[in-house]
């Protein structure tokens, strides 16, 4: 596979969100505006990319039974050292996303790659996985986050676009399924194979 | 690529041992390095708010700071504010356990006069688009506080609290489909303004 496929597939092809479903949990609960979906799908490239690096380095070393238990100690690891550096150095980013950093933990996403992609493949590759497959998602975060925004509070990355309080169910739980329905089925369209 | 080591009994334990024993040695460089940025980050906050919810003064009320214990072990953190030595308004740090989720935390400012000067949310995690519109950045709820004239506000049902949501038979518009963050942001002030009223004495 080439370098450049690696790195594309993650936004059309393979894209985490709108083809393979993975890590919806972060999803539908952090994209109730534009730039919370941004932020969300930022921390999560990092840990995603760091993550690979490290099982990559070390994929030769972990026996095959006890490998998911020490991914997921890998990634928590980072996770927490995300939450505690931006804690500590940029509290008022921290004070918008502090609530959705522990979720990246269970997200699927992330142990989706170490296990399919990271564990089989060389450091270079990973990392290129790791950043494709992480700003696929942040895409696809921010898409969601925009429509929610736009239809549930009548503004987009917090600048108001029209009067009025919007159409609530789009920021609560059931608008996320729907934004995200028609966005699936959005892309289906568009990636038919004719 | 070099081969995989076997799952045998012994492998599985040194590895697991060593991934975690180099998990955790990192997260505790890391907590060391950041507890006190965190601390310095939070103490920031505080006084930041205080800037905002005070008149105009030239002390420094962070050390000047002083506790008022209420109840049985909690305790409201309040900082005078002073113009010249005369005290031009009190900063109160309060609290609400009766949010949707966690205890909500907010400065609130009060003149000498009893009225409250402004308000500046600290800590919440209510729902993300809706009960996060107490915030100043994501709304304009919160202004109904600025200037709020509490010794003036009827109790409208007899039950001792003035600061009150509409739904309570109060005078405060509750944020829309909200009202139980809008009724913590109330009753966080009430509490504020009683221990006003005690460190006044």
């Amino acid at each position: 596979m080439s370098k450049l496929k690696i790195f594309t597939r993650g936004f059309f092809s393979e894209n985490a969100v709108f083809v393979m479903l993975l890590g919806l949990c972060p999803t539908l609960g952090t994209t109730t505006s534009a730039v919370n979906g941004l932020g969300m799908g930022i921390a999560t490239t990092f840990v995603l990319v760091m993550s690979n690096i490290v099982v990559s380095l070390v994929k030769s070393q972990i026996p095959d039974k006890v490998r998911i238990p020490s991914f997921i100690v890998i990634i928590a690891s980072f996770v927490t050292i995300v939450e505690l550096t931006m804690q500590a150095y940029v509290p008022d980013l921290f004070e918008v996303l502090g609530l959705y950093i522990p979720l990246i933990v269970v997200n699927c996403l992330i142990l989706g790659r170490a296990e399919a992609f990271a564990s089989k493949n060389k450091v270079s590759d990973s990392i290129l996985d790791g950043l494709g497959m992480g700003l696929g998602f942040t895409m696809a975060l921010m898409m969601l986050g925009a429509v929610r925004e736009i239809l549930g509070s009548g503004s987009i990355f917090n600048i108001s676009i029209y009067e009025g309080d919007g159409a609530l169910v789009f920021v609560l739980a059931p608008g996320a399924f729907i934004v995200l329905g028609y966005l699936i089925a959005l892309t289906n369209i568009l990636t038919k194979k004719s | 690529m070099a081969s995989k080591k076997k799952s045998s009994f012994i492998n599985m334990v040194v590895v697991l041992f060593i991934v975690s024993a180099i998990a955790a040695t990192a997260l505790a460089f890391v907590y060391q390095a950041t507890k006190d940025p965190i601390k310095q980050a939070k103490l920031e906050k505080d006084k930041k708010a205080v800037g905002i919810v005070v008149p105009k003064f030239n002390n420094d009320p962070v050390s000047e700071s002083d506790t008022l214990i209420i109840g049985e072990r909690d305790q409201l953190i309040f900082f005078p504010a002073k113009m010249d030595n005369k005290l031009v308004g009190v900063a109160i740090k309060t609290y609400s356990d009766i949010g949707f989720t966690e205890r909500i935390k907010i400065m609130v400012g009060f003149t000498p006069d009893g009225k409250i000067f402004k308000t500046a949310v600290l800590e919440h995690k209510e729902t993300p688009g809706l009960g996060d519109k107490m915030q100043k950045n994501k709304g304009n709820w919160s202004e109904q506080f600025t200037n709020l004239d509490v010794p003036n506000i009827q109790d409208t049902d007899d039950d001792g609290i003035l600061i009150e949501v509409k739904n309570d038979q109060g005078t405060i518009d509750a944020i829309t489909a909200a009202t139980i963050s809008s009724r913590a942001f109330c009753d966080a002030c009430e509490r504020a303004y009683n221990a006003f009223k005690k460190i006044e004495k």
